[in-house]
């Protein structure tokens, strides 16, 4: 037993952090009160910071016997009314995929951190790459439309920790957080706000007491309000297909509308769920396409470019999912040239290519090192004349 | 005739979702007495309903889940107890019970039912046992004794089954008892002790699976079964449990009971002091 010091929840203030602990940090300034997990590299650190963190904050951190295990109990603390995350890797995230299903069809708020190593199998245990982003896509069985971020450095797993808290818990599904080993283990400065300046946005609840049971019948937002373990409402949750009122209904009519409710209430809000960012665009002629830690491999060989007279610009989706199509197509009315450099081979270049519906050049590797600054300059060079 | 009307609710209906009635099981499966075992030991045990929460894996007995009028979870095949660990650990005073097959809790799930167990976590586990996956037809599972015919093991079954009293108890479950579906007054007993009782607690409840079991093996109906439980039941709380293993043959005994009831820590999610 150790005594609970008084420790603040959100830690304010100036700090050099690494990602990983800056993303816990930023679990815990969002209201994250429930872990559950089981360690991996390169996210450990994310477990260890949340378990000296949570248990002085009154949360519940709890190592579980496996991946399956780990999700799945975040599922449960959620229905409890705890906001709840787990952290992993590759071979964990894969594990994961299947009640992440779950997560999705029964409408249950959580976060999950894939800070993304080498695959496939166990691959480069230590070392980077973003080859899981198409598995956040497509990796569980059916159709749903996944929410997913993808940090580029310590203050952004702080921030997006939050914005993945938030996402979760507005549209009530387990949202996604697509790092990297870079980020997970780059230190820099972090600047959390203090606790008044942090948005935080709770899930919608039935209210004690309601007689309502439709439990989902969703509002016009398309997402229905959460009812909470223990409360009195004798609710039924199942991952069958399931009619209003949570019951299973082998209908095919209503199969339908539940997967396209599930999948369009994400896609309704892709305008308030899409971050990015555009460096040097607005006069651009050639464009390169960037995620996470690549971003900052490809933010430097935008700035040679310029320097050596080449119109270069950085497109970064930070919302992943959904695809920030519609502002990439904006930005294609007045650019022709795009460059997609990635840490896999090419999962995001196909996505941008399918919306562009032209072709780009792709700069890949398939994991284990930042692609240098020069090859992506390379690229740039070459697709621009 | 006297003004009074002796219409009177059945004392369970408050307990299970009359609109989700009737349910899917075959004439002569088990599953629906032992679930009014657990919606009368629920009742009985005068805790308050608002608290319980019933999570299911996948199977026919994970149907009992989507019955239950409680906060109910129909999870995935194999994931009640991690899921159930969730509920508990983020909310302490609800009372949580798994109720789910063999296959369920000891195929896929296993690895989940030795943790919780040895992590003795506060959540009443209810597996019934009826010796394959009825669900999906009569495949053999791992509680399948040796030698039985399921839809997968035309020839018989050439592994050993696991004993779950044993397995348990090894364990550390701090409540481990077995009883038949023809149990229904010990049954309902030991669900009540369950409900009451910190910690891990497991109870096996043999049942029959006339469909994908009993015909097959030369057992019959489920009237025919129920009454091999009773011809074949010996209660023994005293069993060597090593040796309590089922091998569902016509002169074998069925041992039953409450096997075990010890005091050991309960789980704790971490070392806090909040005081
Ligand atoms: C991951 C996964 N694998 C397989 C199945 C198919 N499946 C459904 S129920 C079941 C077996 C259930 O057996 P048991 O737990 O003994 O329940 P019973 O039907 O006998 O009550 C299986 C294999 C599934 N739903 N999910
Ligand atoms: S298949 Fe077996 S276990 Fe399933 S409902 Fe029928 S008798 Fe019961
Ligand atoms: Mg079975």
């Amino acid at each position: 037993m150790v005594t609970a010091e008084a420790e603040p929840r959100v830690l304010t203030g100036q700090h050099f952090m690494n990602g990983d602990i800056a993303f816990a940090e930023g679990a815990l300034a969002a209201g994250c009160t429930f872990f559950a997990g089981y360690p991996i590299t390169p996210s450990t650190e994310v477990a260890e910071r949340l378990s000296r963190r949570l248990p002085k904050l009154g949360g519940v951190y709890v190592q579980m016997e496996d991946e399956l295990a780990s999700i799945a109990a975040v599922l449960g603390g959620s229905w409890s009314g705890a906001k709840a995350m787990t952290a992993t890797s590759g071979p964990g995230f894969t594990l994961m995929m299947e009640n992440f299903g779950l997560g999705v069809m029964t409408e249950t708020p959580c976060v999950i951190i894939d800070v993304q190593r080498g695959g496939p199998s166990t691959g480069l245990p230590t070392l980077v790459s973003q080859a899981d982003v198409m598995q956040a896509k497509w990796g569980s069985h059916g159709d749903y439309e996944p929410i997913a971020f993808a940090p580029a450095s310590p203050q952004e797993m702080f921030d997006l920790a939050i914005s993945a808290f938030n996402a979760a818990e507005r549209f009530r599904m387990p949202v996604f957080v697509m790092a990297d080993e870079l980020v997970g283990h780059m230190t820099e400065r972090v600047t959390i706000p203090s606790e008044d300046r942090v948005s935080i946005v709770n899930r919608k609840r039935v209210p004690a007491g309601s007689e309502d049971r439709l439990f989902y019948a969703a509002d016009e937002d398309l997402v229905p309000p959460m009812p909470i373990a223990g409360e009195g409402h004798a609710f039924h949750v199942t991952g069958l297909t399931h009619d209003e009122r949570g019951y299973p209904a082998g209908d095919p009519l209503v199969h339908d509308r539940l997967v396209r409710r599930l999948t369009h209430k994400v896609q309704i809000h892709e305008k308030e769920l899409t971050q990015v960012e555009e460096l040097m665009t607005e006069d651009a002629e050639v464009v390169v396409v960037a995620y996470g830690a690549m971003s900052r491999s490809a933010r430097q060989a935008v700035m040679v470019a310029r320097e050596r007279g080449i119109k270069a610009g950085m497109f970064r989706p930070i919302t992943l999912w959904p695809f920030p199509f519609r502002k990439l197509r904006g930005l294609a009315n007045q650019v022709n040239r795009f460059v997609v450099a990635e840490m896999n081979l090419g999962q995001i270049a196909r996505e941008v290519e399918r919306h562009l519906r032209r072709p780009a050049t792709w700069v890949t590797h398939a994991g284990g090192k930042m692609i240098p600054p020069e090859e992506v300059l390379l690229a740039l060079q070459e697709t621009a004349r | 005739m006297s003004g009074e009307l002796m219409v009177q609710d059945h004392p369970l209906d408050g307990l299970l979702r009359a609109d989700r009635l009737p349910h899917i099981w075959c004439p002569g499966c088990g599953l629906g007495s032992i679930m009014s075992c657990l919606t009368s030991a629920i009742t009985e045990s005068g805790t308050d309903l608002n608290q319980h929460a019933i999570v299911s894996g996948i199977g026919c007995t994970g149907r009992v889940a989507g019955y239950l009028k409680l906060d109910s979870f129909h999870t995935t095949h194999g994931r009640a107890i991690p899921f159930a660990i969730g509920l508990k650990l983020a909310k302490p005073e609800l009372v949580v019970t798994v109720f789910s097959g063999d296959g369920d809790l000891f195929s896929i799930g296993g690895n989940h039912f030795l943790h919780a167990a040895r992590r003795n976590i506060d959540i009443n586990v209810i597996c019934v046992n009826n010796f394959n996956y009825g669900m999906t037809g009569g495949q053999c599972g791992p509680t399948t004794p040796t030698g039985a015919r399921t839809t997968t093991t035309p020839f018989g079954n050439s592994e050993p089954a696991f004993n779950l009293p044993h397995l348990a108890a090894s364990l550390g479950a701090v409540y481990v008892a077995r009883w038949t579906s023809l149990h229904v007054r010990q049954v309902h007993h030991s669900m009540l002790n369950a409900i009451r009782k910190p910690g891990f607690t497991f109870i096996e409840v043999i049942s029959p699976c006339p469909v994908g079991f009993g015909k097959s093996n030369e057992i019959g109906e489920g009237l025919d079964e129920m009454r091999m439980y009773r011809t074949n039941s010996v209660v023994d709380p005293d069993a060597d449990l090593a040796n309590a293993g089922i091998d569902m043959q016509r002169d074998s005994p069925i041992v039953l009971g409450d096997f075990v009831d010890i005091e050991r820590p309960v789980f704790a999610p971490s070392g806090v002091d909040r005081g």
